[in-house]
C-alpha cells in the first residue's frame, strides 16, 4: 500500500512517496525513501514487490550513470523512461520478472527551453507521459482530486498545495498510516529533496 | 628502414614506438579520393572526389556517401569495402539506440562507438585495421550541427571544416584560408566545390567526378540528402564552377 504520486507543473515536477515500510501487519520503518535520482535532473519513484523495487531502481540508476560517465552526456528524461520501459518489457518475458511500477520525473535541459516531463511506467512495460500520475491504491483517492484541481500552469507553491490536499485525503481514507510523504522537486536547477510534505 | 621486422604485425610496437600497420592504413587513405566537410550554422556540406576509372563505369552510383540515420550522413575515404562493414555497424547501432532510448543517437556517441571498433583492430592480433577514414555530418539537440572525422587508429575529432584523403593538407590550407565563422549553407557548398576543384587531379569538375551530401534543417526538421548527379550538375552551373563534360562529348563522338 505504498503511495507514489507525481505532478508536472509549469517549470518543475513533484514526486511524492510514502515513508512507511510495511510487512504483513507491521510497520517496519517510518523514514523510507522510495526514490532514486537517475541523473542531475531526474528522479524515479517506485513501488512493488519489496526487494525487487530497490534492486531494479539501483540497477537502472547504475546503468544510466555508467552511460553518462562513458559518453559525458546525460540522457533526457524521455530517453531514460524509454530505457526503463525496455528493461521492464524484457524482464516480464523472463523466468522471474521484476514486479515494479515506477514514476519518472525529469527536466530536459538540452532543449532550447528546459522541458519538464512525467512518465508513468508499470511492470508490464507500459510507458505513458502524463501531467499527473499515481500507482497503486493511492491512485484511487488522489486522481479524482487531481482531475478536479490540476492545471498545467501551476507553479511550485500551488503544486505543493495540491499535494497537501492529496495527503489529507489519503490520510483520511487509507486503512493504515503511511507515515507521511517525502517530496522531490525537479526543475532545471536539479533535484531538491524534502523529508516531509508537512514541513513545506 | 627498421620497419621490416615489425610491420607485418598489427598489434606490436616497433622499437621506436610505432604501429606500422596503422600507419600503412593511414597511408592507403592518403591516396584515396579527397572528401571534404564544411560546417555552417544552417547545416553541413560533404563533398567527395570520385575516382572514375573508366568511362564504361556506371557513374550515377554513389559510392562514398552513406546515410547512417535520419540525422547523420558520412563520407568515406579509403577502402570502400571496409567502409561498408563499419557503415552497417553504425546503422545497426543507431537503430538499436533509437529502439532503446526512443530518441536519435547523439552524433558523438555514434562516432565514439565506431572508433571503439576501429581501435580494437589496432590491438587484437591476426587482423588488419580498417583502412578507412570517415567524415561524419550530423545534428543532435545537444550540440546542433556537428562535423567529425575518424581514422584507422580509432581517434576522432570535431571540426568546422576538414578533409581526408589525397591532398588533404592542401585542402585543409584552402579551407583555413576561406572559412568564415558565419558562413551560410550556400557559401559552404561553394567553398566545398571550390576547394575540391583545386585539389582534384583532374582540372575539370563534373557531376560524374564528385559526390555531394548535405544535412540541413527544413521547417524545423532535420533533412539528410545525398545529391543526385543532375542536382550536382545544376549546382555546378549555378555556382559557375561548371566545365565542359568532356567524357560525354567523347561518347557522342
Amino acid at each position: 500500500m505504498d503511495i507514489i504520486l507525481g505532478i508536472k507543473l509549469n517549470d518543475s515536477v513533484l514526486i511524492a512517496t510514502s515513508k512507511a515500510v510495511t510487512r504483513g501487519i507491521s510497520v517496519l520503518k517510518a523514514s523510507d525513501d522510495k526514490t532514486r535520482n537517475l541523473g542531475d535532473h531526474s528522479a524515479m519513484a517506485f513501488t512493488g514487490e519489496s526487494g525487487d523495487t530497490v534492486q531494479f531502481a539501483e540497477y537502472v540508476q547504475a546503468n544510466l550513470k555508467l552511460f553518462s560517465v562513458r559518453q559525458n552526456y546525460e540522457l533526457s528524461p524521455k530517453a531514460m523512461a524509454s530505457f526503463v520501459r525496455k528493461e521492464l518489457a524484457t524482464s516480464i518475458r523472463s523466468r522471474k520478472p521484476f514486479q515494479v511500477n515506477v514514476l519518472i520525473g525529469g527536466c530536459d535541459i538540452n532543449k532550447e527551453t528546459p522541458e519538464t516531463s512525467l512518465y508513468w511506467i508499470d511492470y508490464l512495460g507500459t510507458n505513458v507521459e502524463l501531467p499527473y500520475a499515481a500507482h497503486g491504491y493511492a491512485a484511487f483517492y488522489a486522481l479524482s482530486l487531481l482531475d478536479r484541481h490540476y492545471k498545467p500552469d501551476l507553479n511550485e507553491e500551488e503544486g505543493i498545495k495540491l499535494l497537501q490536499l492529496c495527503n489529507k485525503e489519503l490520510s483520511t481514507r487509507m486503512p493504515i498510516d503511511f507515515k507521511g510523504l517525502r517530496v522531490k522537486v525537479i526543475n532545471s536547477q536539479g533535484v531538491k529533496e524534502y523529508d516531509d510534505l508537512t514541513a513545506l | 628502414m627498421g620497419s621490416r621486422r615489425y610491420d607485418s604485425r598489427t598489434t606490436i610496437f616497433s622499437p621506436e614506438g610505432r604501429l606500422y600497420q596503422v600507419e600503412y592504413a593511414l597511408e592507403a587513405i592518403s591516396h584515396a579520393g579527397t572528401s571534404i566537410g564544411v560546417l555552417s550554422n544552417e547545416g553541413i556540406v560533404l563533398a567527395a572526389e570520385k575516382k572514375v576509372t573508366s568511362k564504361l563505369l556506371e557513374k550515377d552510383s554513389s559510392e562514398k556517401m552513406y546515410v547512417l540515420n535520419d540525422q547523420c550522413v558520412t563520407a568515406v575515404a579509403g577502402l570502400n569495402s571496409d567502409a561498408g562493414i563499419l557503415v552497417n555497424t553504425a546503422r545497426v547501432y543507431a537503430q538499436q539506440y533509437l529502439a532503446r532510448y526512443n530518441e536519435p543517437v547523439p552524433i558523438e556517441v555514434l562516432v565514439h562507438r565506431l572508433c571503439d571498433i576501429k581501435q580494437g583492430y589496432t590491438q587484437y592480433g591476426g587482423l588488419r585495421p580498417f583502412g578507412v577514414s570517415f567524415i561524419y555530418a550530423g545534428y543532435d539537440d545537444r550540440y546542433g550541427f556537428q562535423l567529425y572525422t575518424s581514422n584507422p587508429s580509432g581517434n576522432y575529432s570535431g571540426w568546422k571544416a576538414t578533409s581526408v584523403g589525397a591532398n588533404n593538407s592542401a585542402a585543409q590550407t584552402l579551407l583555413k584560408q576561406d572559412y568564415k565563422e558565419d558562413i551560410s549553407l550556400k557559401e559552404a557548398k561553394e567553398l566545398v566545390l571550390k576547394v575540391l576543384s583545386k585539389t582534384m587531379d583532374s582540372t575539370t569538375l563534373t557531376k560524374g567526378k564528385i559526390e555531394l551530401a548535405t544535412v540541413s534543417k527544413k521547417n524545423g526538421k532535420i533533412v539528410t540528402k545525398i545529391w543526385k548527379p543532375s542536382e550536382i550538375d545544376a549546382l555546378l552551373k549555378e555556382t559557375g564552377i561548371v566545365k565542359e563534360e568532356n567524357e560525354e562529348n567523347e561518347e557522342i563522338n
